[in-house]
């Protein structure tokens, strides 16, 4: 069986005056129907031009520049540009962090989502409304007929991620992106709102490609996870095994620096446990292992050649020297 | 733990909102609602709450940045409303607070080293070499370099502008230091370095912190008690063991099932959570239209702050029943 989607090798890059920056440099990943796939990763690392790349949607400065996004077997980078329009919106959506800056300020909250429908339907208005407040109505928003007549301003957060996932759904997407959908929420917010999505993921059989800092969200929410450092995916695999077994050194550091981890392991009084330095700046270019500089276990080799990314256990990806036993 | 530093007696603050011009209707917000409080000299007190609970605004009228509608507050047993502006000058340079959006809270067209030496210009505190001298040793404590001293903040990363947001803070030596969400928009591992930083910190300027957050698990991790905030009130406050291991008002039960759990496979919920932090309800609870144990009461009388044990206040009327 073919997977929904497939990226291989992918690169996204944005040349500018200082050199050249690789956003997403060499990505590859599947995704099947009605799977949810967490990116995790820290600000920076490429997390949102990786998902902006499958939309095609890629600031005007920046190309992809290498690789192949298969969506259900077609490479849409080959495709001409009205053809990606027809497919983003009905079949492949996306949410974002920020639902105040995404929805337009002047309009009733109903059309946008009639609109979405109308450009990819071909429904008349009056249905099209309709829709647009069943819609609402799936999204779990009280009183649908009436809010569908509120301007973004008038809704809370909470309510407004709400209207973006209905948008987004609307055309009953084959895959969502959902780009940090809950970081600007109250985690009682956030609760509500990834239950939503995984109910309205398993009503339509559609694949959730989920991007997010919070491990704690990954934990809940997604089957498999796929771990980016600057602009690479450094490790993958099932959720449970990310948690439970944890091979590269940046995993075990996102892990053991969160608060949650320390307070269960009953070491509360110590310290937390950190990753020394930050993410390398855009412009940096690190020779061997990106993460070399930053990891306690790296070795002579680590800052010559990069890892390669290898298969260590089943379904479970790593790219690291440490756990590449020939050649030390 | 010792004596009180502050204690805030029945504080209320309030802010009008017009409807528009189309409507003349004013809206009330009880932004903070009758609240008491104490913090202990050399305590962390953690609160926490969704947003719009007014954990800022109490922030904000410690430290006097706002005044209140109505109510108290005391510092070592004087009210810091009547101070005049001799004593406000050095409350001020007792109480400190850190901010979480650190690019904003900054001057972009200075130095480092300069924000920092700012607060001793203003209060006047020693000659300008003692100052350089005490703003490096500060930008040293917080982990930041002498290189760092002429860059401005956009040459920064965003912990080490929280860095120099903490050595601002500190430089003049404050006794209690109010922390504004100081790490919600840092990455983990860089929110691990500032809660570390901010531990030593305590221990070498002897601190009490007020460590406003509204992660559960930064709370659990820095704080001796925590204080629940829902809508103006504080509805629960106890130490911080009892307050993860039991949790006596449904409102931070609610809280506590919310947080994502890092475990695969602890995927259920325990308590399904319904509705927005909003009061709909003039009378009873507060917390009643979002309630699942709510009973006859809690729509007529609205709960107290309640003694329940040793350490444990709670604001419910079935504290301790359900």
């Amino acid at each position: 069986m073919t997977p929904l989607l497939e990226i291989k090798n992918l690169m996204t890059v944005f040349d500018t005056v200082q050199g050249r920056i690789k956003a997403v440099d060499g990505v590859s990943l599947t995704i099947d129907s009605g799977e949810t796939l967490g990116i995790v990763g820290e600000s920076g690392c490429g997390k949102t031009m990786l998902s902006l790349s499958i939309m095609r949607l890629v600031p005007a400065n920046g190309k992809i520049i290498q690789g192949e996004i298969l969506f259900s077997g077609q490479d849409l980078l080959k495709l001409p540009e009205e053809q990606m329009r027809v497919r983003r919106g009905s079949e492949i959506s996306m949410i974002f962090q920020e639902p105040m800056t995404s929805l337009n300020p002047v309009f009733r909250v109903g059309e946008q989502i009639a609109e979405a429908v109308r450009l990819h339907q071909n429904l008349p208005a009056k249905q099209a409304m309709e829709l647009s407040v069943e819609m609402l109505r799936e999204v779990g928003i009280a009183d649908p007929q009436k809010r569908s007549r509120d301007y973004p301003h008038n809704l809370s957060g909470g309510m407004r991620q709400r209207v973006m996932i209905a948008m987004a759904m609307s055309c009953h997407p084959k895959l969502l992106l959902a780009d940090e959908p809950t970081t600007a929420l109250d985690v009682t917010i956030q609760a509500q709102i990834l239950d939503l999505i995984s109910s309205l993921k398993r009503k339509n059989n559609m694949a959730v490609v989920l991007i997010t800092h919070d491990l704690g969200v990954i934990a809940q929410a997604a089957e498999k996870v796929a771990v980016m450092y600057a602009g690479k995916i450094v490790e993958t695999s099932a959720v449970a095994e990310i948690f439970s077994d944890p091979l590269h050194p940046y995993t075990q550091g996102l892990l053991e620096s969160m608060p949650a981890a320390c307070v269960e392991s009953g070491q509360k009084g110590d310290y937390l446990k950190t990753i020394p330095g930050s993410v390398p700046g855009l412009y940096d270019f690190i020779e061997g292992c990106r993460f070399h500089d930053r990891c306690s276990y790296a070795f002579e080799k680590c800052s010559r050649r990069e890892p390669p990314f290898l298969e260590v256990k089943s379904g479970h990806f790593v790219s690291c020297w440490k756990n590449n036993a020939q050649d030390h | 733990m010792s004596g009180t530093l502050v204690e805030i007696q029945g504080l209320n603050k309030q802010y009008v909102l017009s409807g528009g011009f189309f409507n003349p209707q004013k809206r009330i917000i009880h932004a903070v609602n009758d609240m008491d409080l104490q913090i202990f000299q050399g305590e962390t007190l953690g609160v926490v709450g969704e947003s719009g609970c007014g954990k800022s605004t109490l922030a904000r009228l410690i430290t006097r940045l706002e005044k209140p509608s109505s109510g108290s507050i005391n510092f070592k047993g004087e009210n810091i409303f009547s101070f005049d502006k001799e004593a406000l000058k050095f409350y001020r340079r007792s109480v400190q607070i850190i901010f979480q959006d650190s690019y904003s809270s900054l001057n972009p067209r200075k130095s480092a080293l300069s924000m920092i030496k700012e607060p001793l210009t203003i209060h006047r505190l020693g000659g300008k070499k003692e100052r350089n001298e005490k703003a490096l040793d500060v930008m040293a404590k917080v982990g930041l370099k002498k290189e760092h001293a002429d860059r401005y903040p956009h040459e920064f990363s965003g912990g080490q502008r929280q860095r120099i947001g903490i050595a601002r803070a500190l430089v003049l030596s404050p006794e209690l230091v109010i922390a504004d969400e100081p790490v919600s928009s840092l990455d983990v591992s860089i929110q691990a370095q500032i809660l570390n930083l901010l531990r030593d910190l305590k221990k070498d300027y002897k601190l009490t912190y007020l460590f406003i957050s509204h992660d559960l698990n930064v709370i659990r991790y820095i704080s001796d008690r925590v204080a629940v905030m829902y809508l103006g009130k504080i509805v629960e406050l106890a130490l911080n063991n009892d307050i993860y291991r039991r949790p006596l008002h449904p409102y931070t039960r609610m809280l506590l099932s919310a947080v994502p759990v890092c475990d695969p496979c602890k995927k259920e919920k325990i308590i399904k959570i319904r509705g927005e932090a909003r009061a709909e309800n003039e009378k009873g609870c507060l917390f009643q239209n979002r309630c699942s144990y709510k009973i006859d009461i809690c729509e007529r009388i609205e709960p107290r702050l309640e003694k329940f044990d040793e350490q444990s206040f709670c604001a419910c009327h079935r504290a301790g029943s359900i």
